[in-house]
This record gives C-alpha cells, structure tokens and sequence, in this order.
C-alpha cells in the first residue's frame, strides 16, 4: 500500500473532505455559540470529550455495520440486537452479565450469518426477519413495558467512568477500532473480507471459504451491537424498550460517509472513525443550537447526500 | 397455444403462488371469524391493507430496475402530513401558515368545499409524485447508490412532516373519510350517486369495499399501462442487464427516473388514503420506517426479485395483503398482541427461507454467486 | 503503409481518429473507410484496437481526436442510440440482451410497435417470429426470457434484434463464436442478402476461414493503428498473421519431452455428475500436460469444476497421488493435502477481483503460507508478490495498482501465479488462452511445459485445437459427457481430433473435416 502517492487515492479522498467537514462544523458551531452565548463549548477538551463518549456507542455499532457492508451485505437487525443484548444483560446481571450481552449478539450473528451464507437469503430481507423475530422476543420477555432490573457495576463504569480523565467508553471504543484494523489490515480475514466483497464468486474459486467468512463478518457485526447495547444499558443504568432504533441508520451514514461503499469491497476503517465523528460533533451543534427533531432529520439527509456529491462516487455505465 | 401458456406458468410460477397462498389464507380467515364473507369485515379488511398495498406497489417499481427506496414510508408520512392540513374541508377553506425559527409565516387560504378537498388531493398525491422525482434525480444525476440517496432524502422528506405535525392532528374531512374507507354503497350515498346508491342495478356492488376498488383502479389505470410502456419496459431491461440496456440504446436515465417517480406516486396516494382513514395526519417516525421495511418484505414475497429485472407491482399488492392477513389472524385466534411482531418475523424468516430452499439443490455451487 | 482505398463511394468514413484510455493509446490516428454492399473484415490481436474501433463507430466511447462521416454527413455519437438512429447497429461479442426478459421484448426494445402509446404486445411477437424466421431460427418461441435460452440460441436472438433494426451499416464482433455450424451457414446467408441489398458490413472474427469465405476486403489493425486494408485474395492467410502479429511467428509450441512413462498423480474413476459427466475414467501423470478436446459444451467445463470441487452430486472415485480424496469445495481442493489449482473459464468474474491491486489478487489464494500466527507477514508478503511477478514476467506498473490496469495477457498471468503460489499439485486449465494476443499465449505455452517438467500435473482444456496438439502430451476427446477417445502421438492431429469430436469413426472423418470446417 502506497501512501506516500502526492495523488489522494480512491479511498483517501472522502476521508480527506469528511474531516475538512468536520473542521467546517466546529467552526461554524463555535461562531454560532460565540454570537449566542460568548463561550466556546466545542472548543472545550471536557465537552467534546462528553459528545464522543456518547458517540462511542455508534462507534462501536458502526464498526461491526462496516464489516458487513464490505461484503456487500447489509444488518439490519442491529437495533434489536443492540437491545436484546442490553435487556439480556440486565435481567441475568451478575458477573455474567456482559458475557451473556455478547453471547446474544454472537447467537444473532450466527443466526443472520448462516441465513445469508448458506440459505442466500438476501441479508435486507433476512435481517429484516431476524430483527422482527428479535423485537418480538424481547417484547414478549418484557411484557412490553420499560425493563426493570438495571445495569451491573462494571457494565455502568464502563460506560460512564472515567479513567485519568477520559470516559471509560472511548477505550473500548479505540480496543474494537484496533481490533477491526488489525482484522481489516492484518490477517487473511481481513482479505477475505475485501475480496468478497469485491467479487464473491473469484474469491470462492480462489479456496476462499466464503460462506465461513460471511457467517464470521455477521458474528463480529451482533457482537459489536451487543457491545453497543451493553454499554449504553450501562450509562442509562437500564435497557429501554427500542434503544436500538436510533443506531441502525446513522450506522450505515456513518459508514458511507467514511467513504465505504455500500456496494462492498473497497473502504477504509479510518473513514468509518471520521463519519462517527462528523455525524457525532453534527448533532451537539444541533443540540447547542436547540434544533428541532425536524431540522435534524433534513439537515442529516441533506449532508448526506451533499458528501456523497462531493465524493463524487458512482460510475456510469457505458462498457 | 399451450406451449405458451406452459411457458407463461413456467414464467410466473411465484406470482402464481403468491396468489394461490392469499386466497387460502384468506378464505380460513373467513371460515374462521364469526362474521367471515360479510361486507363489514371485507372493508375493515381493505381499509387496512390499502396503505400498504401501495407502499409495496411503491417500492415494487425502484426494485425492478435493482435499486432500493427506503424513503417510501417517509414519503408516505409526509404526504399524510399535508393532506392533514389541506382536506379539512372547512367551508370557508383552510388558512395556512407556516413557523420556523419563531417566524410566523401566512401562505394564504387554501380552498374549501369540494372542490377545495379534490384539489387538496391531487396536491398531496402530486408532492408525492415530486419527492420520488426528486429521488431519482439524487439517484441519476447526483450518481449515488438508490439504497444510501433514498435514505437520506427519506430522513428530509420525515423532517418536512415533522416541521407540519410536530404533534399528532389535523382535520380530515368527515365525509371524505367515509366515502373512501366503507362500502361502495356508502360511498355513492355520500357523493349523492346512482341515487344515493339505491339505484337498483347498483345493488350487486354495493358491498364492494371503496378501497379495493381504488386499488384495483389504481393497478389497472397505473400499473398495467405503465408496464406495457417503453420506459417501464426500460425499467425491467435496467434491472435485468443494464449495460446491455445501454447498449441496446434505452433511456436509462429516463427510465431510473421514472421508476422513482411513480414510486412516489403510489407512496403519495398511500400517505393520502392513511390521513383520510385516520383523519389525521402523523409524523411518526418508527412508523415510517416499520411501513417500509414491510413493503421490502410484500416485494420479495410477491415474487419480485430484489436483483431487479422479474416480477410485478401486482404480485407485491398480493404480497402485501398476505402480510396483513397474517397479521389479522391473530386478532381471531386471540394471540396476545405482545407475541405478534414475533410471528410476523418468523413467518417473513420462514417465507425467505423455504424460498432459499432452492438454493441447497443448486448443483453447481458457481450458479449461487449470480 | 497504408493503401489508398477509393473513398468516394465509402458510406463510413473515419479521419485521424484516436483514442487512450488513461495513460494506454488504443488507437492512434486512425483513418478508415468502408462501402455499402460490401463485407469489410476487420482483423488484429487483442489489443490491436479493433474493439474500441466499433464501440466508437457504434458510439459506445467518444475518440479524443479525428473525425467521422456518414453517408456524407459529418457525425459523432453520443450515445449506442444516437448511433442505432442514424442506422448503425452493432451485434456485440459481450450480448447486449436483457436476461429476464423474453425475447420479443428483447428484439423490438428499441422501438417496439405501439398502439394508444403502449407497446403492442401481439405485434411484437409476430414481428420476433418473422425475424426469427428470416434467420431460419423458428424453433425459439418469442415468449421464453433469454435467460431460459442456451447460448447459441441468445446469440440467433441477438442477430435478429439487429436486423430488426434495419441496419445501413451493421457491425459483427465475434458475433458467431457461439453458433453451430447449421446457425453459422443461416448467418452467412443472412449476410449475403444484407450484402446485395446495399448494407455495408463490418464484420470482426479471430477465424480466418470465416474473413476468407465472406470478406470482400479486409483492414488489418496492430497496436492501434491501422496497418493496411486489401481486397479479397490480394493477401495469402500466411502474409495476414505476419501483417497482425509484425513479425514472424517462431516455433509457436514449446518442444514436447519424449514418450516416457509417468507416474499417475490424478486418476479419475466413473466419475459422473447430472446430466453432464457421464463415467469419465481418466489420469494425468506427473509431468504431464493431458488436453480436454472436443465440441465445445460436451462436458469438459464440468470436468474441471468436479475436480475442484464446485460441483454437488459428483459421483466415482478420485484419487491424488494414489490416495482417494473428496473435494467438496475449492477450499478442500486447495488444501496441501490435494494441491489442485483451477484457472476459471472466465478471468474477469471468476479469476480475479478487478479493483483489488495486483498483490492482493496474487496473494489471495496463499495468504496461510505467508502469514505468521494470525496475521499476514508484510515482509513475505512482498517477497511472495516478487517471486510471482518475476517468474511469470507480469508487466506492471506497481503491485498496487489495480489489476483491472493489465492488459487481458497480464491478468490470466495473475490468475496463473496466483496458483503457482499455492505450490500445486495438480493445475486444472479451463481455456486460458481465449482472449489473449499472440505473445503472451506463447508465454503461456512455454510456462505450461515448465511447469510440467518441474513435476506438475496439467489437465488443460482448450476450443482451440491447433493449441491442444502443440502443447498436449495426450488429448481425451469428450463427446455428451464421455470421454470417446484418447488420442497420443502421433494419433494426435486435426483430423483424429475432428472425427473423435464428432463421434463418428475416423474412417469418415474426411466428411467430417468439412463439416467441421465451419464449428
């Protein structure tokens, strides 16, 4: 991998612009909070530091949705795996309780995998499925009301504490960051993944098993949403009913944003950290600025397709 | 003759199925409720399956040219916002206004009477129209992935109808939602025809519920011409092979964004006829979002191929009506209605996966990546 | 040395056209003209430019520079359609058919007959019926999706879509590779009429029996340019390769060893699968190189794939070096324990992952070998994508480029080390040398041998049967899923191959060969 090319390659270039975008909204936010109120709170170490500490939890769900996007299939089930893991953890509680968080986002991996890789049910629909299966179980399990039981020690420190200063969440953040890199940049699998995506049926007749590597890519995704769920079980100290809701779509933005195609094969983790970012630091300018539901949900969309265009992806068809 | 007739089975052995699946889950439904074969459970029944019949008619046409709209059910609930402010029917008509940012806006009065409301409807069915146009233009001319524009046009087309119904409300007109959502006879003696729907000859169809006819009006009127046009057609050869469409000189563009117009057309009346059914008009999110997904799953059970390139807005309202009368079963059969999200996902895990079965008799493993 | 062709009568005339794609020149000032009521051949390797001559003529690209004139007008196509109106269609080599949908539908797709605006269903069939018809293919019914059609049967269609079209000037690019010599003749006099009826045609094919038996005047094409353009018998078929390829063409085969005996590494017992492999029993030796000939469809792809372990339901027994193995996936075919390496029918879908770069391509299939622990060990990494673009001489820009950057030559090298880095055993060939320039097919010849004399065992199946004789040491003839005959030595030649192929004795072969001459 060549990266010191003057030329931005295919892949750099939307990192490049998304963090320039970055830079264009805590500019434009301090100059609104400036005229507003005279202070600077995006400046501020502590503040943004709170706003990634709850954007760990995206973080996290958008790292396992990148995996699968690149190859080329998509979740989701992640809301209602995030909170099955979330209620599950919860309701055990006990020290077993992030381990049988993750083991539900394992279990609805394997599930999402095996139908996707062997049955070939397109994931969009399988998913779709196994989300509604999920949804129902859980309201089943809770009668549907608000759960009761609340989050263990550990699972609130590792949300909400902090250690030297910074919030406990960024560290597990950054360990599933390194661990997704290393996967993506270092082992076969990583390769696997790439190759997949990029052309499913070469890389079977390479001695790929492909099916093995997909029932593995919807694994890691379950349990990145479990991880996700057991985490924010713990800095809201309980599950909610449909606390996942609010992940799956700016998951997938996130991802995209970052320069990810949807269609699979080709993208860059660090993308997927940029688009986390951007979508994070996007919504605490909406919040200072005191934005209604409805501004949010037209600015969200008109960014982005706006850096979509910018990327200026998508080629047309003429061979 | 019969060759062709063979080959035209052999075609569409899954529109077939689907149909043959509805009409023996329908008829156990009828045998099992207590008033089954009436009237009044006939059109409960329409009322609640139109909605999401045209969602899945809506995203039947952007699936068969392969794309994706996740925006339907945004579109839908947008244009349900604005017929809660454009069919009250108030006699002196509507006046409207418009708030953002503290800004009290006047944009005058819209019309009233019935005249107001038939073009309060023609409004809300054209917007929707437009939004789907608009989504094809980002798919055409901005060169981004269906799935990903429509997603983000989806999430501004929900945030215009949460700046109309930040809260639940509005006003339909009272007998504008009788006269569409109850028996044909009804309708005719609301809008004073066929005298008031005593006419003799007129007694054989009076039981006949509006919405199905709509429906059906719709199909035949849209759909069937639609299909037999050059750019429908265009839009199955983009689906099937786009380069070779290309090739063969169609007008891909034009068809891509065809496809995505008419989608929100169907969206739009379906986001009209749900204001009118609930006289009201609702931005709610989850909503949205759960009446898309369902109109993905109406497709795929209908027999249309995500791939894009085989299948029928047609199979999808077929499609469509087996997921809501799934979902009517268990109101007879007295499941509690905690458990029912479960079963739907398992009947739509157990629908997907029968039809994968296919999958594990494929003998030469390199057919499965095509 | 270009030849002045009269052009006051030509119908097409090209001026100084030319054309790169990204930093490669494939066609450089080119003129080029051609009649009504003429054939015009138009020849050259791969890479020579023809391609990207038609798809400028049938506005599939827009030339960088040069002009283009139409029946006296000055044109330029912006599009397959601007082209289609102006009465220019082409029969492409990749079909230009529409799978799902039927075949009425696919001929009349450009402009359907109408009725109120909506297409006309029923006059759309008559009008496929008709068309089908005038090309002698009755047997296709109108309402079957293409995708349902075998492959010669798609291609009839396509010749039909195109003459549907009512064609000034009509371009074939390969357009019978598919067909069956029944549906070539029907082509032929399908063209004939054209011909007297004023249609200018252009007509591009790698098969010099075909150029010579139509062509009223044929354009050679090298590197880009335009070579030299002559009339019918002006040039011997030898002087035309020298004219395609500029330069003499040495010994085309590597030297085969002498007749010795081998010891088996696959043998194949009564294996069968569906409807297509019917109780093959074959062995390749080490060292050896075993050709798969015959008609093309007669079960040799499914050999290839049984052996790698795509199929499901094979049946018989297979055993690699003496011991019985069962490949249920490439994977388990891969493995060191039974070595086998497939080289795919078709390089761009199924060998290779275009926009991937070179290196991850080569290393995909080997990443086990230079990993260390878990993780792939960079240092070995590049040692490994060294060794594979040193031995195979790949030219390259840099292992990171995209693959999708290599000439088709370099590509299937990339297929081939790929594999080698696997250390095979066993390397199964499906045909790869279509597509690929005289050069790098010699290339590929001699690596062939290298590789047999280094101890591998090489079943190759190949269309080509001038390649199966040079390189083979024996050659298995299938025929419907069996294998008739194995032809050895001096056994091995055209017309043994010819007879063997058509499943009738040698004694009759002589009927066969001209048969034969058009399949």
């Amino acid at each position: 991998m060549k990266t010191m090319n003057l030329g931005l390659s295919r892949d750099d270039r939307p990192i490049l612009i998304a963090s320039l975008f970055i830079l264009v909204i805590l500019v434009a936010g301090t100059a609104y909070t400036i005229a507003r109120f005279g202070s600077a709170p995006l400046l501020q170490p502590a503040y943004l530091l709170q706003q990634l500490q709850i954007g760990a939890f995206l973080g996290i769900v958008a790292a396992g949705m990148m995996i699968v996007i690149l190859i080329a299939q998509i979740d989701l089930s992640v809301p209602w795996t995030l909170a099955a893991a979330a209620m599950m953890a919860t309701s055990i509680g006990g020290p077993l309780a992030i381990l049988v968080g993750l083991g539900v986002g394992l279990l609805i991996g394997l599930v999402n995998g095996i139908g996707v890789a062997y049955l070939r049910v397109p994931s969009m629909i399988f998913t779709l499925g196994v989300n509604a299966v999920m949804r129902g179980l859980m309201v089943a399990h809770t009668g549907g009301y608000a759960p009761q039981t609340t989050a263990t020690g550990l699972m609130r420190s590792l949300a909400s504490e902090r250690t030297l200063g910074i919030p406990n969440a960024l560290f597990v953040w950054a360990a599933v960051s390194v661990l997704v890199v290393v996967i993506l940049q270092r082992m076969p699998l990583g390769r696997y993944i790439y190759a997949i995506g990029n052309k499913e049926a070469a890389a079977y007749l390479a001695g790929v098993d492909t099916r093995r590597v997909t029932v593995i890519c919807f694994v890691l995704c379950g349990l990145a949403a479990a991880l996700a769920g057991v985490l924010l079980a713990g800095y809201s100290t309980k599950a909610y009913q449909a606390m996942g809701d609010a992940y799956l779509l700016p998951s997938i933005a996130a991802v995209v944003i970052g320069g990810t195609n949807i269609l699979g094969g080709r993208g860059r983790y660090l993308g997927t950290l940029v688009g986390v970012v951007l979508i994070v630091l996007l919504n605490s300018v909406l919040s200072i600025m005191d934005m209604p539901e409805a501004g949010r949900q037209v600015i969200y969309g008109l960014v982005i397709i706006l850096m979509l265009l910018v990327y200026g992806r998508g080629e047309r068809v003429t061979n | 003759m019969l060759d062709d007739l063979a080959i035209r089975l052999r075609q569409n052995i899954g529109f077939v199925t689907t149909i043959v699946l509805f009409c023996v889950f329908y008829l156990l439904y009828n045998l099992a409720h207590p008033r089954g074969f009436t009237s009044a459970v006939l059109v409960q029944n329409s009322d609640e399956i139109f909605g999401l019949a045209m969602l899945a008619m809506a995203q039947t046409v952007p699936v068969l040219m392969s794309g994706l709209d996740l925006s339907v059910g945004a579109v839908m609930t947008m244009v349900g916002c604005f017929a809660s402010h454009l069919l009250a029917g108030t006699a002196g008509g509507t006046p409207l206004h418009l708030e953002i940012f503290g800004l009290h806006l006047g944009l005058g009065t819209f019309p009233g009477g019935t005249y107001g409301i038939l073009l309060g409807m023609i409004v809300c069915v054209a917007i929707g129209t437009l939004a789907g146009f608009i989504n094809g233009c980002v798919v055409v001319y901005g060169r981004i992935q269906p799935i990903i524009a429509t997603l983000a046009t989806g999430a501004v087309y929900i945030g215009i109808a949460l700046f109309l119904r930040p809260t639940p409300g509005g006003k339909i007109d009272e007998d504008l939602n009788w006269a569409l959502t109850n028996s044909f006879g009804d309708f005719a003696a609301t809008v004073h025809i066929f005298d008031d729907g005593a006419a003799g000859w007129f007694a054989p169809f009076a039981w006949i519920p509006v919405p199905f006819v709509l429906l059906m009006l719709i199909a035949l009127l849209v759909w069937v011409p639609f299909r037999r046009s050059v750019v429908g057609r265009a839009v199955y050869a983009v689906g099937s092979a786009e380069g070779a469409a290309y090739m063969s000189g169609l007008p891909i563009d034009r068809a891509k964004i065809a496809a995505f117009t008419l989608g929100g057309f169907f969206a739009g009346c379906g986001g009209l006829f749900l204001a009118i059914q609930t006289s009201s008009g609702n931005a709610d999110i989850p909503q949205a979002g759960a009446y898309t997904l369902n109109s993905i799953a109406s497709v795929v059970i209908g027999g249309t191929s995500l791939l894009g390139g085989t299948g029928s807005a047609i199979g999808s309202i077929f499609g469509a009506m087996i997921l809501r009368v799934i979902s009517f079963f268990f109101r007879i059969f007295d499941i509690a209605p905690l458990l029912q999200p479960l079963f739907e996902g398992l009947i739509l895990l157990a629908a997907v996966s029968i039809g994968a079965l296919g999958m594990l008799r494929v003998k030469n493993t390199l057919e499965l990546f095509r | 040395m270009q030849d002045a062709v009269p052009t006051q009568h030509a119908f097409l005339t090209l001026s100084g056209i030319s054309k790169r794609y990204g930093g490669v020149r494939a066609l450089e000032d080119v003129d080029f003209a051609c009649e009504r009521g003429r054939i015009h051949a138009v020849l050259g390797e791969n890479g020579a430019g023809k391609s990207t001559l038609i798809k400028i003529i049938a506005g599939v690209v827009q030339p960088d520079a040069g002009s283009m004139r139409l029946a006296g007008n000055d044109v330029s196509f912006a599009a397959p359609s601007a082209a289609n109106a102006a009465g220019v269609v082409c029969i492409f080599q990749e079909l230009s058919l529409m799978p799902d949908l039927s075949v009425a539908d696919n001929i009349s797709i450009a402009s359907p007959p109408r009725r109120f605006g909506l297409i006309n269903g029923r006059a759309q069939r008559r009008r496929a019926e008709a068309l089908l018809a005038e090309i002698g293919c009755e047997d296709v019914n109108p309402l079957m999706r293409v995708r349902d059609l075998p492959l010669s049967r798609r291609q009839m269609v396509e010749i039909a879509k195109a003459l549907g079209q009512r064609p000034q000037l009509l371009i074939l690019d390969e357009a019978t590779s598919a067909l069956t010599s029944a549906d070539v003749e029907k082509v032929y006099a399908m063209l004939a009429r054209l011909k007297s009826e004023g249609v200018a045609i252009l007509y591009i094919s790698h098969r010099m029996h075909e150029v010579e038996a139509l062509a009223d005047r044929a354009s050679v094409f090298r590197n880009g340019r335009h070579i030299e353009t002559f009339d019918k018998g002006v040039r011997s078929t030898a002087d035309i390769v020298q004219l395609m390829i500029g330069r003499d063409i040495a010994t085309q085969y590597p030297a085969k060893p002498p007749h010795r005996q081998v010891k088996p590494v696959l043998a194949l017992e009564n294996l069968s699968w569906d409807k297509h492999l019917d109780r093959i029993s074959l062995s390749v030796g080490s060292g050896e190189i075993v050709g798969l000939g015959g008609l093309d469809g007669q079960g040799q792809k499914s050999l290839l794939l049984a052996l790698f372990g795509v199929l499901r339901g094979v049946t018989g027994r297979v055993t690699v070096g003496g011991r019985e193995v069962r490949t249920a996936s490439p994977a388990a075919a891969k493995s060191s324990a039974v070595g086998i390496a497939l080289v795919p029918e078709d390089r761009k879908t199924e060998g290779l992952m275009l926009p991937m770069s070179i290196a991850d391509n080569l290393t995909i299939a080997s990443l086990d070998a230079i990993s260390t622990g878990p993780f792939v060990d960079r240092a070995k990494e590049r040692a490994a994508v060294k060794r594979g673009i040193d031995s195979l001489q790949i030219r390259i820009g840099a292992p990171g480029d995209a693959v999708s950057t290599l000439s088709g030559g370099n590509q299937q090298k990339v297929v081939l080390a790929k594999w080698l880095m696997t250390e095979p055993r066993i390397i199964l060939l499906n045909d790869p040398t279509r597509g690929i320039d005289v050069g790098t097919k010699q290339e590929l010849y001699r690596l062939m041998r290298a590789l047999a004399d280094q101890g591998a065992a090489i079943l190759f199946y190949s269309t080509d049967y001038d390649e199966l004789i040079g390189c083979c040491d024996r050659v298995a003839i299938m025929y419907g899923g069996r294998i008739v005959r194995e032809l050895e030595g001096d056994e091995l030649t055209e017309t043994n191959i010819v007879a063997s192929a058509l499943n009738i004795d040698a004694a009759t072969s002589a009927k066969a060969r001209a048969g034969a001459a058009h399949a």
